[in-house]
């Protein structure tokens, strides 16, 4: 675990002294725009699918889908990061006490 | 780009909004230490990652691909190529900042979301400056403080299962991708990418899927035309 840790901050530190560094026209190639753009979309989605419908190897629908749904209806409310977290738990929670 | 003293209002008024997007930070922070500890970090290992990565997404992936089941450093490179966006960051950034060596490196690690977005706007260098410094010094104080604190706390509540926690780590992601929605290409992107992570779940180790779905993020870079035609 350590040894990611350090991975991961040597990483992201590389990678944000090299935009500071980098002379601009990197930038230039409209598919490194495009790609650099879409990183962040893909890996979240993924996370978000990985977290709530798998466990370990498998495939699972569990109390965390009713988690992400409400998550989803705070969200179009534009309720606040702590009351959509928060409340995802809550309602996961609930969902399994029943 | 003159190098002249700010007026005392904006300087005050830049310094205010630094603490304000700080402290709204920080309690992304609460949830991040919560998280952690949920997916069996020590509070130490989950103050580190606040202090040493500092960029809340990647340390979300981080924790989240550990939570999952995954090797650590599948975590670590997830964690990575989130960063890749802080470059990108860092490219618009430099000649507003105009830094070079020390002053540069150190800059280079208050480099995230929120401290590029109080900056980027601003009229001249100074301040320029002075919004990238001031929020980026508040969002680090206020994030580690708070990741101690929500680590703690996560801590004391035992089995994640009973409180859901499990459940707000999801959610937790859904609404750091929310913003991007808005979008149609993305949108498409992130259902492509949901879709290959979870088909490959039951084929690979733990951590994989998230890493392969960036593969999605590439080829839709590479094949997708402009979505806008000057």
């Amino acid at each position: 675990m350590w040894i990611a840790i350090a991975v991961a901050a040597l990483g992201c530190y590389a990678l944000k002294l090299a935009g500071l560094s980098l002379p601009a026209r990197v930038l230039h190639d409209p598919r490194v725009e495009r790609i650099a753009d879409f990183i962040p979309v893909a890996l979240l989605a993924a996370l978000v699918a990985v977290q709530v419908w798998s466990s370990g190897s498998s495939l699972t629908l569990d109390a965390r889908t009713a988690g992400l749904g409400y998550a989803v209806v705070a969200l179009l409310l534009r309720a606040p990061f702590l009351v959509v977290v928060i409340g995802a738990a809550v309602v996961a929670a609930v969902v399994r006490l029943v | 780009m003159a190098a002249e003293p700010l007026p005392a209002a904006e300087r005050s008024g830049i310094i205010r909004d630094g603490i304000a997007v700080g402290i709204a930070t920080g309690t992304y922070g609460i949830s991040f230490g919560a998280v952690a500890v949920t997916a069996g970090l020590s509070v130490l290992q989950a103050c580190t990652l606040s202090l040493l990565v500092f960029t809340g997404a990647s340390q979300f992936a981080l924790v989240g691909v550990v939570a999952a089941g995954g090797a650590p450093l599948s975590g670590a490179l997830t964690a990575i190529l989130l960063g890749t966006r802080n470059t990108l960051y860092g490219l618009r950034m430099a000649p507003l900042l105009g830094w070079s060596g020390l002053r540069r490196a150190g800059a280079a690690h208050l480099l995230i979301d929120e401290s590029t977005a109080m900056s980027v706007n601003r009229g001249s260098q100074p301040a320029a400056r002075l919004g990238f410094l001031t929020t980026g010094v508040a969002v680090f104080v206020l994030w580690n403080a708070a990741t101690l604190a929500g680590a703690l706390a996560g801590t004391a509540l035992g089995d994640p299962r009973t409180y859901g926690l499990d459940a707000a780590v999801g959610a937790a992601f859904l609404a750091l991708l929310w913003p991007r929605l808005s979008q149609r290409r993305n949108q498409v992107v992130a259902v492509l990418a949901a879709a290959v992570a979870l088909g490959l779940v039951p084929i690979t180790a733990a951590g994989v899927p998230v890493l392969a779905a960036g593969g999605v993020a590439v080829l839709a870079g590479v094949l997708m035309r402009p979505a806008v035609r000057r």
